[in-house]
């Protein structure tokens, strides 16, 4: 009861508040974000005007949460395993779980925040000058943005890509719905080719400094790499790779690898929540299982055809198949990235095909490009600019049906 | 049956015959919805029948006709007297569905014709018996369908209009059931009409094609045999009932064919007309909806007021209520003081919801909310009955999840690109993508299931008068 009582306050108080947002209002310049709060909080009660009398209870809002949910493992697990890497370089021996926990939180924390902050107010300002609501597309590119780039990027460089993309992928198209590419991966491109010292090499994907006053200092010796950065540059000997290391100098199991207990992008690493990720989206229906089946299919067969005409000067072509699908950002690439359904390919046998090529794509850049192993950025966005191009194709397809049908009844 | 052959055979893996089965004459339609909404009439449950006061005829509810006037207010008139001719096609006419005065005719802006209401007089009227036509030709069977008012209850492709009075139908798909939600589907009205009249009307119909007359129905049903009819048996969920899904899946329109989409009701009161007979202009209605107090069948004239129809069933309260004529997915939001709209056979009336604060909806795991959705609780409760209100349940927004109308278009249209076709008005681009095989109410679905909340049927349905307007109607 009180709960209900203090719901309408709250409805009462943003009633109050409407006229000054309305045209002519002191605060008409903050519509959109008054839009957004509104709708945020209560359900819009706006009713069918036309056609169908009632609608299904789904919403984009609903959606976009959806895939936020279905990221927060790969968050969590981001979190703990920023602090348990920088315990790991700082050579501890013990890792009490809470300091690591609330250094991986504040080690990510401010480039969540810079995330949502540039790309948000991007997005209040474009949504106020189209007179539109604000769309909550950015709910999940905000997240994404820092699960997807190394945990030493500078915040200033973060929120300078994120601008960046978020204007020129999203907004001159016209906002959330028509970009023609991945924004969260434009953002981590734009990062990888204006600041590539920043974006690879050995000591960008462990965190360094203590923080706060929690973690220790890494000694200036210490460089690592990721483990696929490792394999790419390993030297083949007996027809076996070196063995990965770990930043202290442990080996690495594959199953270390499963878990995500690795350098690298935060949110990649670990292939277990990518896979408790995929779980939701495909439980909930908002990615395609067509996509993630296809690129999982394409990846393996790439990969096991690499494997077979495996050569010294490309050592990762050695690794075995089904260890590539836990490297690097592969995982995270084709259940995150290439099943948005926006800039993937919209059409049901689209789809296969789209989700096939990301996945050998990815593969084929990882092995055959020592100087840049994670393909999977590169791939999908690559597939995001031929996508359009396969819808065409299956598009013709129907329309020929057509045209074939109409010449037949002229004979 | 053959669906053409295909230019690319690998990217067409999903729409060859496998999706539409069409074999002894039954038909498999896996696309769909059911929705089990709350307020249904009880099986078995008899048909009233009410003494309309007044009923009302409406314009927009015949496509493809501009109305002129034949009565003025006041003026008597008897069953099945024109009411208003077409402006283009003066043989087509609306006819008045009772016995009755005029008693007002409504205008709207820029003095459009919104209704011509007619008060019933309860005296009976003794009307001019017309000779039995059915032993005569095609041209007699046409105009005296066209006389007796019948020709404007039919629709066809493309367009979803009335046929002009000259047309020639490639075929006719008449569909003899009704799978939208609470719908009471027309056993009722084929035993009324009897086996004599569906057979005259079937007669009828086939000596106006040259092709085929197509009577889909319920294949959980049976159907009385009819010569000369090709039965079809359908398997399949809304909007499998429609007679374009029919059209679509036997075999579709195209460029330059024109077909007739109709239903069993129409079929047997042309068969009452070519055989000489009074027309019965009774509908069976179900009046339904959660918010009824006793949903019940009734029989009712064309048009009649919605009010004399919640007088049978009653209204479990007086305000914040949406009376729709029709079903819910592709009815009119008539109002309490409104009438029964074509196509005559349902009021479902559903709470309006304007008023409801729902706090962060989108996070709801009501059990009570319903959607096609897995992430709220109510998918996996089948059994559950909902009562759902008018809201949208979300802001509108451009296309962002893909696929979400082709899982309930059953037709080999890409949905999603033809109405981006018909959004940038590029007629090439709509022909191509089969503008001529829909109808707005085969989107209904679609409508329902968007997550982006987009205006299907109104946008395809501009999509068809901005190609009659650009091409004209083609007859």
């Amino acid at each position: 009861m009180e709960k209900a009582n203090e719901m309408k306050a709250l409805r009462k108080m943003l009633d109050k508040a409407r006229p000054h947002f309305e045209e002519g209002g002191r605060l008409s310049s903050l519509k959109s974000v008054y839009d957004g709060m509104e709708t945020f909080l209560f359900t819009p009660n706006t009713t069918s005007a036309s056609g169908s009398q009632i609608h299904d209870s789904m919403d984009s809002k609903r959606a976009m949460i959806t895939v936020v949910v279905a990221l927060l493992p790969c968050l969590l697990f981001g979190i703990y395993n920023t602090g348990y890497q920088h315990w790991l370089a700082c050579g501890s021996n013990t890792f009490p779980f809470w300091e690591i926990v609330l250094y991986g939180f504040l080690a990510v924390l401010p480039r969540i925040v810079v995330a949502y902050v540039v790309g948000l107010g991007i997005e209040f300002i474009a949504a106020q000058l189209r007179h539109e609501e604000i769309q909550e597309g950015f709910l999940v590119t905000g997240l994404l943005i820092p699960l997807i780039c190394p945990i030493e990027t500078p915040l200033w460089m973060l929120a300078v890509a994120t601008a960046f993309s978020v204007i020129f992928v999203k907004e001159v198209f016209g906002g959330t719905g028509y970009n023609v590419f991945n924004v969260a991966l434009v953002t981590r491109a734009f990062l990888f080719f204006a600041y590539p010292a920043h974006m690879s090499g050995d000591r960008v994907f462990v965190s360094t400094q203590p923080i706060c006053g929690i973690g220790g200092t890494v000694p200036d010796t210490f460089t690592t790499a990721t483990p696929l950065g490792q394999l790419a540059t390993s030297t083949v000997e007996g027809g076996g790779l070196d063995q990965i290391t770990n930043v202290a100098g442990g080996t690495v199991s594959t199953w270390d690898i499963f878990l995500g207990l690795i350098p690298g992008s935060f949110g990649e690493t670990s292939t277990l929540c990518i896979c408790i990720g995929a779980v939701i989206l495909l439980a909930t229906g908002m990615a395609s299982w067509k996509i993630m089946l296809s690129a999982v299919a394409g990846g393996l067969g790439m990969a096991a055809l690499a494997h077979v005409c495996a050569t010294p000067l490309y050592p990762i072509s050695y690794i075995n198949p089904f260890d590539q699908l836990f490297l690097g950002g592969f995982a995270f690439a084709i259940v995150y990235m290439a099943t948005d359904p926006v800039t993937a390919s919209r059409t049901e046998a689209g789809k296969w095909i789209y989700g096939f090529l990301v996945g050998a794509i990815a593969i084929l850049i990882r092995t055959y490009n020592n100087g840049y192993p994670e393909g999977a950025m590169l791939a999908v966005l690559l597939m995001n600019a031929l996508a359009p191009l396969i819808d065409y194709c299956v598009v013709q397809s129907n329309v020929a049906r057509r045209k074939k049908r109409l010449k037949a009844v002229a004979n | 049956m053959s669906r053409g052959t295909i230019c690319l055979p690998f990217l067409n893996l999903y729409y060859p015959l496998s999706r539409f089965e069409l074999i002894h004459k039954s038909l498999k339609i896996k696309k769909g919805l059911r929705l089990e909404l709350k307020g249904g009439v009880e099986p078995g449950m008899q048909y009233k029948n009410i003494d309309a006061r007044l009923v009302a005829m409406t314009p927009d509810d015949f496509p493809g006709m501009i109305p002129k006037l034949e009565k003025k207010e006041g003026e008597k008139v008897v069953k099945g007297e024109a009411l208003w001719h077409d402006k283009t096609d003066e043989l087509l006419k609306v006819v008045s569905p009772v016995n009755g005065t005029i008693k007002e005719i409504v205008r709207g802006e820029k003095r459009k014709l919104l209704r011509v209401t007619i008060e019933v007089s309860e005296d009976s009227v003794d009307l001019p018996k017309n000779p039995s036509v059915i032993a005569g030709d095609r041209k007699k069977i046409c105009e005296r369908i066209i006389e007796a008012g019948l020709w404007t209850m039919i629709r066809r492709l493309p367009f979803d209009i009335v046929p002009s009075s000259s047309s020639v139908p490639r075929d006719i798909f008449i569909t003899a059931w009704d799978a939208a939600p609470l719908a009471s589907g027309m056993k009722e009205c084929r035993e009324r009409f009897g086996i004599e009249n569906l057979q005259a009307g079937v007669d009828a119909l086939k000596k106006i094609t040259d092709g085929k007359v197509y009577i889909g129905f319920d294949s959980k049903e049976s159907f009385p045999e009819l010569n000369d009819a090709e039965e079809v048996a359908i398997e399949g969920d809304y909007p499998a009932s429609l007679p374009s899904v029919l059209a679509a899946n036997i075999s579709p329109v195209n460029k330059g064919e024109t077909v007739w989409l109709t239903d069993i009701v129409t079929v047997g009161r042309i068969g009452q007309t070519v055989q000489g007979k009074e027309v019965d202009w009774s509908f069976p209605v179900a009046v339904t909806g959660s918010e009824v107090n006793t949903p019940c069948n009734v029989w009712a004239p064309a048009g009649v007021k919605i009010s004399e129809l919640l007088a049978v069933s009653g209204l479990k309260h007086e305000d914040d209520d949406r009376v729709i004529s029709g079903n819910v997915f592709t009815g009119i939001n008539v109002g309490k003081d409104g009438y029964l709209r074509y196509p005559y056979r349902q009021v479902t009336v559903i709470p309006e919801g304007s008023h409801r604060d729902e706090f962060m909806g989108w996070a709801s795991m009501n059990p009570s909310k319903i959607s096609v959705n897995r992430s709220f609780p109510s998918f996996f409760l089948r059994k559950k009955k909902f009562s759902p209100d008018a809201r949208l349940n979300g802001g509108r927004r451009s296309m962002i999840m893909s696929g979400e109308y082709d899982k309930v278009l059953p037709m080999d249209i890409m949905g999603e690109y033809l109405i981006k076709a018909i959004l940038s008005r590029d007629i090439e681009k709509m022909e191509n993508l089969g503008i001529y095989e829909v109808t707005p109410a085969d989107f209904s679905a679609a409508e329902f299931v968007d997550t982006s909340k987009l205006e299907l049927q109104k946008i395809v349905r501009e999509g068809l008068d901005y190609m009659i307007k650009e091409i004209g109607k083609g007859e």
